[in-house]
């Protein structure tokens, strides 16, 4: 897919192949290194904070940025894009800020621990969860979200796609029961956001979490919150306040967007390396980095089912997840794997439970969770070549 | 600064910057400048553009809904 241009190596430089896309992608898109770069030397003042002239362009490539994301999301105004330290940050915003004792909430038992801790602390708040049972593919049947909508619902929070394993929620029609019963959506576009198309009116998505340094290919401290056309941002309360460069005079937090929500000086010098990833990516195409990956994805897992006492979870289907694989070594702790494969086989990938202990329960794998190949747009089919390799190596072993 | 420019006062930076794309779109000529201390205490930054654009300059912004706090002349 990336013939003619210029394709960052997806090897370490002591040529360990990198599969743990998942958690961080790596490497970035060419540009976006020079783009960090060239910020700090030129134009790294204060974004919105002075009348001068530098500060004026380190803002003005900050406004870029929003304006990228609201095209790439489908969102209509980029002022409602609101910049935080991560995904996690803006789950935070809108979980803290959008919630009241007395509301209900409606999730799913494949969400990671950024929805999941914040839900269980506004538990002991008043605010009750109702968390729908996924199968143990991790698919979700979306009549059991509106079977669990009650008089008190004020909220769906989904994430599009496990982190486990890859398998993908039905957001849009949850997005059409959200609004048929006038409440709210919330997603979780972690794993999802850059690699799979995702436009907030026609996926009627209310609140859009999102994270710079996944499948948006840039920095890590990067990521925020897109809203809605249908939120009334007087509905979110901003969860901390300080300064923002504007209505300095006063002393209370500024209600307008998206100063509202954004105290502080925000990570510019990762905000120019994620323009520089988001504009990558729109280049390339999303739907051709998905099909990259789905060939990728499709070659780990019809290689994964020949190899004898491998238990693989999801959907086992490309075209039905991410490209992100959850899988067990009968006889090997997912551990000792790790292990074995960093240091024999120079392959680089995460284990255990990533964050995510309800999906672990449903998919069977709690407490010692599993291996995750979390692969990524600069990996190759011979990444995978090895990757099935060194797995047969160690099944083979212990059988 | 002289008499024939007017400044559109804003509530953040991030609105003078949707301005300033506007008005690019539109042919319209603009730069972003402090906000004048006897028009406003902000420490932010104001559009400053032509007076003799006012008329387009009204209806770019209100076709886009563009926020924006006041249009003064200077």
């Amino acid at each position: 897919m990336m013939s003619g241009l210029p394709v960052p190596s997806s090897r370490t430089k002591d040529g360990a192949i990198y599969l743990d896309n998942a958690a961080t992608s790596w490497p970035k898109p060419p540009g976006v290194a020079a783009a960090i770069v060239q910020f700090l030397e030129q134009s790294a003042a204060n974004p919105g904070r002075s009348g001068h002239r530098m500060s004026v362009e380190a803002a003005r490539m900050v406004y870029q940025a929003r304006e990228e994301i609201a095209s790439l999301f489908g969102a209509p105004d980029p002022l409602r894009v609101i910049f935080g330290q991560n995904i996690t940050d803006a789950i935070n915003l809108v979980l803290h800020g959008f919630l009241h004792p007395g509301d209900h909430v409606v999730t799913s038992s494949m969400e990671h621990n950024a929805v999941m801790r914040p839900l269980r602390a506004l538990e002991s708040k008043g605010v009750s969860v109702t968390c729908v049972p996924c199968s143990p593919d991790g698919r979700l049947d979306p009549q059991q979200i509106e079977d669990a909508i009650q008089p008190k619902t004020r909220l769906i929070v989904l994430t599009h796609a496990s982190n486990v394993c890859g398998t993908m929620l039905p957001i849009r029609l949850a997005g059409e029961i959200a609004h048929r019963h006038q409440i709210y959506l919330l997603v979780d576009a972690a794993q999802t956001a850059g690699v799979f198309p995702i436009h907030m009116e026609q996926d009627s998505i209310d609140f859009l979490a999102f994270t710079g340094h996944k499948s948006l290919y840039g920095p890590t401290g990067t990521g925020g919150l897109v809203l809605g056309t249908r939120v009334d941002h007087e509905l979110l309360a901003p969860i901390r306040q300080g300064g923002t460069g504007s209505r300095s005079e006063h002393e209370t937090q500024p209600g307008f967007l998206p100063d509202r929500y954004e105290s502080g000086t925000p990570n510019s010098v990762g905000l120019a390396g994620l323009l520089a990833a988001i504009r990558w990516i729109s280049s390339m195409g999303v739907e051709a980095i998905r099909s990259h990956e789905v060939n990728l994805c499709n070659r780990l897992l019809v290689g994964l089912a020949e190899i004898p006492g491998i238990t693989i979870y999801g959907t086992q289907s490309a075209s039905q997840q991410t490209a992100t694989i959850g899988f067990n070594i009968r006889g090997v702790s997912p551990s000792t794997a790790a292990l074995q494969l960093d240091e024999e086989f120079g392959i680089l990938c995460r284990v255990g439970l990533h964050c995510a202990p309800a999906a672990h329960h449903t998919i069977g794998t709690f407490p010692e969770g599993c291996i995750r190949f979390g692969l990524g747009v600069f990996n190759t089919m011979d990444d995978i070549d090895q990757a099935l390799f060194a797995i047969r190596q160690i099944a083979r072993e212990v059988q | 600064m002289n008499a024939s420019h007017a400044v559109i006062l804003v509530d953040s930076t991030s609105h003078a910057l949707r301005i300033e794309k506007l008005f690019q779109a539109s042919g319209l000529a603009c730069k972003l400048i402090p906000v004048p201390r006897h028009l406003s205490s902000d420490c932010g930054v104001c559009v400053r553009c032509n007076s003799t654009d006012l008329p387009l300059i009204h209806q770019v912004l209100d076709d886009a809904r563009a926020p924006y706090h006041s249009i003064e002349i200077l």
